[in-house]
């Protein structure tokens, strides 16, 4: 294996992680919020909310994520005129970019957020719902106070390996030119091609670095937050 | 309306309050909808000039169908290689080796873990260095082996997780009527394990499908993806050519997805009505039908991508 090609500063290895680890984490805790709210909806008594989280979660799932991220830059940007950054800006593309892929990864996620968030509810017995609505609690209250901590508790897992999903569907930021790890890649692998095998290596264990541990770390977490029942 | 133990039913006061949040909650959606039209309108998006296209055969037989079948034939090709592969890892994860049960794991892991773009740019690359595929097949050479070594990978866990997931009186009646370690494996827990785990693996080529835009994106295989640039660039009709590609996705892989849920229950009743499990719905549940495959059930691997 040759790594000649890290010496000489050529390509910022590092720099491109960080920007899949910002990727992450932005569309992560979005995703958790929004699919969190689509699962409220789904199990509200306005059918009105019902039937739109119902449509939203079946069409977003089953469209190929790299359509939706193509379509926030061509259509949603250029036509529908969102601007997510300061045109004024030198860095205003790479801005908008980046943040419009947040976004496209936010409505992708949410859908398996919001799936795995109502599984999590079917798991709760139904008598501590009974038990709230019997104090007088709203359905809101029954939600926010008994019905969801506990589901949120039982859906750590599945959650993490959303959340590994979504790190590894990062790359398709690319598609964009968002500069993270699959866009360096390409480069790399262009321009190095008599280390073609090295490059892939080092990229791979990056990968590697980022959803084994995320993996290890979330399932320990999903072991000691398990209600016991 | 469904009984749900989340809220009482709706008395007079509820029911009001139900259609005034009804209310609310349409004009919001309405008033989006709206804006969103009226800016493409003002765009000239919605000309007819821009989605007559979609309307002429020309369009159909020049460019929708011929990526329909370009997207639906990696599908396809990914998953006849990706099944045999995954069953051969499953076995060997399955196995009383060390010496096999240790490499299927590390590879299964590896797959796993790392983004199927980044074993399409590889394999790209990788046959241009090393091999004589020639630049017309490449494309499909890279997305299938990606997809494939991927797949074969998540199959596997299907597959194991299925066979983990029988009773321990299937593995011991076999070894009590005299069949040998692969006889048991051949006759009495794959087939049972495979039947068992079909709505996964449909779910899978739901998967599949999504992932072979990527390879028309950013390989250059010629599927929908694809395609959808060629239409923009002829017909400068951005707008209206997304829509249409969206449309036939998700039809195609709702499709596939209802497929999936009917074959799982059916299996289901088939079996015997078993203990639910989280994912499917409980008597008088909280939620109604959930999707296939919650926490940490056999079917978990399909919440990924």
């Amino acid at each position: 294996m040759n790594f000649s090609f890290l010496s000489g500063g050529r390509y910022d290895l590092f720099g491109a992680f960080w920007v899949t680890v910002q990727l992450t984490f932005f569309a992560g805790v979005g995703s958790l919020v929004w699919g969190t709210i689509l699962a409220g909806m789904r199990v509200s008594p306005v059918p009105l909310m019902r039937g739109f989280g119902t449509v939203y979660v079946n069409v977003f799932r089953n469209t190929p994520l790299t359509l939706i991220i193509v379509a926030m830059s061509v259509v949603v940007s250029n036509k529908l005129g969102l601007v997510l950054a300061n045109r004024a800006s030198f860095t205003f593309i790479t801005d908008n970019n980046f943040r419009l892929a947040v976004l496209g990864f936010v409505v992708y996620t949410s859908t398996f957020v919001c799936e795995a968030v109502r599984s999590g509810i079917n798991t709760v017995p139904p008598g501590q719902a009974e038990a709230a609505r019997a104090l007088g609690l709203r359905f809101s209250q029954v939600l926010r106070i008994v019905v969801l901590p506990q589901a949120l508790r039982s859906v750590v897992g599945p959650l993490a390996s959303v959340l590994i999903a979504l790190t590894k569907n990062t790359t398709i930021a690319s598609t964009i030119g968002v500069g993270e790890a699959a866009l360096l890649m390409s480069e790399m692998t262009e321009n190095e091609s008599n280390a073609l095998v090295s490059v892939f290596t080092l990229f791979a264990l990056g990968f590697l670095v980022l959803t084994l541990p995320t993996g290890l770390l979330l399932g320990w977490l999903a072991r000691r937050v398990a209600v016991r029942r | 309306m469904t009984t749900s133990v989340l809220f009482d039913h709706p008395g007079p006061r509820a029911r009001r309050r139900n259609a005034l949040w009804s209310a609310a909650f349409a004009l919001a959606v309405v008033a989006a909808l709206w804006w969103v039209l009226a800016t493409l309108g003002g765009k000239h998006e919605l000309d007819s000039a821009k989605w007559h296209p979609f309307a002429t055969a020309d369009v159909w037989r020049n460019f929708l169908l011929p990526g329909l079948l370009g997207t639906v034939k990696a599908a396809a090709l990914s998953m006849v290689f990706a099944l045999p592969l995954g069953v051969l890892l499953a076995l060997g994860r399955l196995s009383d080796h060390a010496w096999l049960r240790w490499p299927a794991t590390v590879v299964v892991e590896f797959f796993r873990a790392i983004p199927v773009l980044l074993l399409m740019f590889f394999a790209q690359a990788f046959y241009f260095t090393y091999t004589q595929v020639g630049s017309d097949s490449r494309p499909l050479f890279a997305v299938v082996t990606g997809l494939v070594l991927y797949n074969a990978s998540v199959l596997c866990e299907i597959f194991r997780a299925g066979v983990l997931s029988l009773s321990r009186g299937q593995g011991e009646a076999a070894m009590a009527i005299g069949m040998r370690k692969g006889q048991m494996m051949r006759f009495v827990l794959l087939p049972q394990a495979v039947t068992m785990m079909l709505p996964a693996v449909i779910s899978q080529l739901v998967v599949v499908l999504k992932d072979t835009a990527l390879g028309g994106q950013l390989v250059g295989y010629v599927d929908l993806m694809r395609q959808a640039n060629t239409l923009t660039a002829n017909f400068s009709n951005s707008v209206a050519t997304y829509t249409v590609i969206a449309l036939l996705y998700v039809a195609l892989n709702f499709l596939l997805s209802v497929l999936a849920g009917r074959l799982e229950r059916w299996i289901r009743v088939r079996r015997g009505a078993r203990p639910p499990r989280v994912g499917v719905p409980l008597p008088g549940g909280l939620a109604e039908g959930a999707a296939p495959g919650g926490a940490n059930g056999p079917a978990g691997a399909e919440v990924a991508r």
